[in-house]
């Protein structure tokens, strides 16, 4: 199959996906205690005015239909508006996601610079000293969550020693960067955990393959072998878990925003939880969906390219 | 029966089986009596004496209520293997069976079993638990609920995989020659010869449900305060981190300790299992 039709099928599988995810947030939001006309007009709300509501809303229609008029609406790009902030969700997604994503993005960079190199030398080292306390130290970062570590990093280097901010976003794309910092390096660890895991069984694999001793055989410098032929060939498989990885990331970076106090995604979702905010938990929900099943067909793309077998 | 069978030790025990069991049979012994070691009432405030640093009296200190944090974190055993049970016991079982149908069943309703997977999994897990607690309102009966609305799915999946390899096998095909009905080969003979993985996912899978469990604790959508739970303990410090760190930091240490013993023995477990084959 070339790969244009590859690209074509993943793309069609991407709509059930899609109407799924719709499916799964209209559900969310019928199962509501109470309806959202009370939550409008509250308690004390006149008949006539309880069934003009219903009317806008399109509640006294069959719920098929209302199951339509919410897919019109999400296309047409209107998700309702907070009930808390008074602003359009879309809106509040705009300016909420872009931090989310920054913060995520930068997680994923700093857990591949911590765990590729770590994976070679444990790789090479197998079995040895070094590969013991590599994995041991990563075993022990893995069953660590993400809030704890998250405190104890704002604790020592934000409010002890005072090299980073204690929270907030801050002004400009490089104070934005220094202010997410500490957050990322807390959400990278457990996925370079994972990560290094992964890469330092493909590398192992890989070094037993027989064209890799052909390629010693020829009298290529093991600099090269490593970097041309063996980091590329183990990266194939980690290239997948790290696709996966990402709603694990997106899920991590909920609770990293909360504990830095970063106005993303994740920290709206959860006031709007404690607030009763519905619209907004329907349509952050709507959003980080899309959000993974995109990064998904990216990560299917890339290994794609990696590995031409991929696509066949 | 078949992995207890297989888990008859004929030769050495691998280090991590024994080290996670350890871990966590003395955790489980702690969730069960925690009374007998727990110095104090976990519940007790004490005005007096609040955030006292560790003492002979009271040697993880005391909480800015005044209650023993070491007492906390024992009773907290209860509530947090608790957590590691019933959020993982429903998806394990409903997940496997629901797997070894699909995986047998093969064909059309593998292929759309594998949509619904997908679908699944797009959604971040724990966006979607929050979402879902967000809808049942907090607490730990709506925190088990959501997790298993959505954690089945990787047991299915497993299971699925598992299966599909070992019904191609001569077993199989003679149980079918033999006239069995294809529930009985399913439960009686494939099953106890698939369910290994799953087995070693759902150790992993408990260590994962005491992160999210205590996530949820800390966010105020897990256990409610005042009941003694490691992330509402560690949400209780937080504003305490300068002065009284000891609030928030010891019950840390017991997350990351029964984390490390469920993966020990998943670990562990795997590389029986592995042998066995």
């Amino acid at each position: 199959m070339p790969l244009s039709e590859f690209l074509a099928r993943r793309l069609l599988q991407l709509i059930p996906t899609l109407i799924f995810i719709l499916i799964v947030v209209f559900v969310l939001v019928r199962l509501l205690p109470g309806d959202p006309t009370s939550a409008i007009l509250g308690d004390r709300a006149l008949d006539a005015d309880v069934e003009r509501i219903n009317r806008q809303l399109g509640l006294d229609q069959p719920i098929i239909v209302q199951f339509w008029l919410f897919v019109k609406s999400v296309f047409s790009g209107d998700l309702g508006n907070s009930i808390v902030l008074k602003l359009p969700v879309t809106t509040l997604i705009a300016q909420r996601l872009p931090t989310t994503i920054l913060l995520t993005v930068m997680a994923a960079l700093i857990a591949l610079i911590m765990a590729v190199p770590l994976a070679f030398v444990a790789a090479l080292q197998r079995e040895k000293l070094a590969d013991a306390s590599i994995r041991g130290a990563f075993q022990v970062g893995l069953s660590m969550p993400v809030f704890y570590l998250g405190l104890i990093l704002l604790t020592v280097f934000g409010a002890r020693l005072q090299w980073f901010p204690v929270g907030g976003y801050g002004d400009g794309f490089l104070d934005h960067l220094y202010h997410l910092f500490l957050p990322s390096l807390t959400l990278a660890l457990s996925l370079s955990a994972i990560l290094m895991r992964n890469l330092r069984a493909a590398i192992i694999g890989v070094l037993d393959a027989e064209y890799v001793s052909f390629a010693h055989a020829k009298g290529l410098a093991p600099r090269l072998i490593l970097t041309r032929h063996v980091l590329r060939n183990a990266l194939i498989s980690t290239v997948t878990i790290f696709g996966l990885s990402i709603g694990t990331l997106l899920s991590g970076a909920v609770i990293t925003e909360t504990v830095f106090a970063i106005p993303g995604a994740g920290r709206l979702m959860v006031d709007s939880i404690y607030g009763r905010d519905y619209p907004v938990v329907q349509g952050m929900t709507l959003a980080l969906a899309v959000l993974v099943s995109v990064t998904f067909l990216l990560t299917d793309i890339l290994q794609a390219w990696l590995d031409p077998r991929v696509a066949r | 029966m078949s992995v207890l069978v297989r888990l008859r030790p004929a030769t050495r025990l691998p280090r991590p089986l024994i080290a996670g069991g350890a871990i966590i049979g003395a955790c489980l012994i702690l969730a069960i009596f925690p009374q007998l070691f727990a110095p104090y009432d976990p519940l007790k405030m004490d005005y007096v004496a609040l955030n006292q640093a560790p003492s002979w009296a009271h040697p993880f200190g005391t909480d800015n209520f005044g209650r023993d944090v070491l007492s906390r974190i024992i009773f907290a055993y209860r509530i947090d293997m608790q957590i590691a049970i019933f959020a993982t016991v429903f998806a394990f079982t409903f997940g496997t069976l629901l797997g070894a149908l699909v995986g047998y069943a093969g064909g059309r309703i593998e292929a759309l079993f594998g949509r619904v997977v997908d679908a699944i999994i797009t959604f971040p897990f724990l966006v979607l638990v929050i979402a879902i607690v967000s809808v049942l309102g907090p607490g730990l009966v709506n925190m088990y609920i959501a997790v298993s609305v959505v954690g089945w799915v990787f047991y299915a999946r497993i299971t699925a995989a598992e299966i599909k390899v070992q019904k191609r096998l001569d077993y199989a095909d003679a149980g079918r020659a033999m006239g069995y009905t294809h529930f009985r080969i399913i439960f009686r003979h494939l099953l106890p010869n698939a369910i290994t993985p799953a087995v070693v996912y759902w150790m992993t899978d408990m260590a994962l449900a005491i992160l999210l469990g205590s996530s949820l604790g800390y966010l105020g959508l897990g256990a409610q305060p005042p009941a003694a739970e490691w992330g509402v303990q560690i949400a209780d410090g937080k504003n305490f981190m300068t002065t009284a760190w000891w609030s928030s930091v010891f019950p840390g240490f017991a997350i990351v300790t029964t984390g490390l013993g469920f993966s020990l023995l998943g670990d562990g477990l795997a590389e029986v299992l592995r042998t066995r084959k």
